[in-house]
């Protein structure tokens, strides 16, 4: 499924915006743990950090990063559980 | 106004007893009723638990009876609910009885799940528990020397308590003269050795000092008890001759079975801590699915906010205030230093050195927390 194709209804949004703990990576880990394995989650974040430690934590377990953009001061990163 | 809260712990008790005390009057009168049901005739001091690892407390220190702890007017009775009919303002309870209410307050916390990662249970050693905790204890007592390995799992309740458990580990082996004999070696979720960068800036040094290893970026996936090796979602593993590991939590399972939220959580707004869908269903504590710690220290916070808008909504008919998020931690760096973490949805904790006031602070506040889950703290 190319990136562009899953609606948007069918994604699990992380809202981790404002929040310093557990924090983005944490969450979206937790959130992670609780999805079937081809779900896609979006983490929203206000942290900078996210921008560089989510995809370094999907990458190294084997998931899928499918995008990473900064949109109105919100990091919108995007992944699908592979495993 | 009939005013239930289900769930006896730190949020349920504070809500309870400060809407009594706002509502002196009204409760008198007969005009607001106040029900609390809870599975537990006890309460504990669940942060007590890590001094209890450690042989610094009993079990038995932990505990008072709840009904003490409440306001006279408040009608307490241990009978779980196990049915939530939330469009028809009614919850069933264990013994079959049927609850109505105006206003609902949902404060059933969360449970550990170790069986969650195959062999956690038999290969590690936990404290989350009052018997885990005595366990962990004679173990600790009985270890003359190897690799210690602390693993965490996810989401876990008291974010702090992975740093703590370390710093006490140390302590405690060097008050026992064995500190060279003992390899200490943390594992953590995220990229750096604790989820708030302050912390992780503060804690780093800290274990750079006490010689104490860290594998970031290790998630626990399973533990071979008979082989002593634990391995992370990652791809690596760690062979240990004691191993501690604070548990994955999950919310109770009254809450996932009735549906109300994914993993035992409640969708609740961040801001007002109502329901998602329902203006009169508070949720607060553990039990929420807010990006906020699970700790007491949040459940409190929540509890103060939960309980001036049910006071405001039976006196003016609207809630006044939002919660901003605030959660204060303290941070046990050993057997006798501390030093805490204070933060809100806009502003990050600025940590302190650790100092042996605030230890002393800390060791205080185990005692006035009977004061503060009263609501007069």
């Amino acid at each position: 499924m190319a990136q562009e194709d899953f609606n948007m209804s069918e994604v699990k949004i992380v809202d981790a915006r404002d929040t310093f703990c557990p924090g983005p990576l944490m969450e979206l880990i937790a959130k992670v743990k609780q999805a079937e394995v081809g779900d896609v989650l979006e983490v929203l974040s206000t942290d900078d950090g996210s921008a560089a430690d989510v995809p370094e934590w999907v990458n190294k377990v084997g998931h899928e990063l499918l995008s990473n953009e900064k949109v109105d001061g919100v990091w919108r990163i995007k992944m699908r559980k592979a495993r | 106004m009939k005013i239930l809260i289900v769930g006896g712990g730190t949020g349920g008790s504070i809500v309870g007893n400060n809407v009594a005390r706002r509502l002196a009057d009204e409760l008198a009168e007969g005009k607001v009723e106040i029900t609390i049901l809870s599975a537990s005739d006890r309460h504990m001091y669940q942060p007590g638990l890590l001094y209890v690892a450690f042989g610094q407390m009993t079990p038995d220190q932990l505990y008072r009876d709840q009904r003490s702890l409440l306001e006279p007017g408040i009608y307490f009775e241990v009978d779980p609910v196990e049915e939530f009919r939330l469009d028809e303002n009614k919850v069933k309870t264990r013994s079959g009885a049927t609850h109505d209410y105006d206003i609902l307050v949902i404060a059933t916390g969360s449970r550990i799940v170790p069986e969650q990662v195959p062999g956690l249970k038999e290969g590690a050693e936990l404290f989350y528990t009052e018997e885990s905790a005595v366990k962990m204890f004679k173990r600790l007592s009985e270890f003359q020397g190897g690799k210690v390995g602390v693993v965490v799992g996810v989401p876990h309740k008291c974010p702090i308590a992975p740093v703590e458990v370390v710093f006490s580990l140390h302590d405690y082996f060097k008050s026992r003269g064995i500190r060279d004999k003992v390899d200490i070696k943390y594992h953590y979720p995220v990229g750096r050795v604790h989820t708030i960068e302050n912390v992780a800036k503060w804690a780093k040094p800290e274990f750079d000092r006490m010689g104490v290893e860290y594998e970031t970026l290790f998630n626990v996936k399973e533990v071979d008890a008979e082989k002593r090796v634990v391995r992370s979602e990652e791809g690596t593993e760690f062979e240990y001759d004691l191993l501690i590991a604070i548990p994955p939590h999950k919310g109770m399972e009254v809450i996932e079975r009735q549906g109300l939220g994914e993993g035992g959580w409640i969708p609740t707004d961040r801001y007002k801590l109502t329901m998602e869908g329902y203006e009169n269903v508070y949720v607060l504590g553990d039990t929420t699915n807010l990006p906020v710690s699970k700790t007491g220290s949040a459940a409190h916070f929540e509890a103060e906010v939960i309980a001036e808008n049910i006071a405001s909504v039976a006196k003016i008919g609207t809630p006044v205030r939002d919660y901003d998020g605030k959660v204060y931690c303290f941070i046990e760096a050993g057997h006798d230093r501390a030093t805490y973490a204070m933060f809100n949805y806009q502003n990050p904790p600025n940590l302190k050195p650790a100092s042996k006031s605030m230890h002393w602070f800390k060791m205080a506040y185990n005692q006035m927390y009977w004061s503060s889950v009263r609501g007069l703290l």
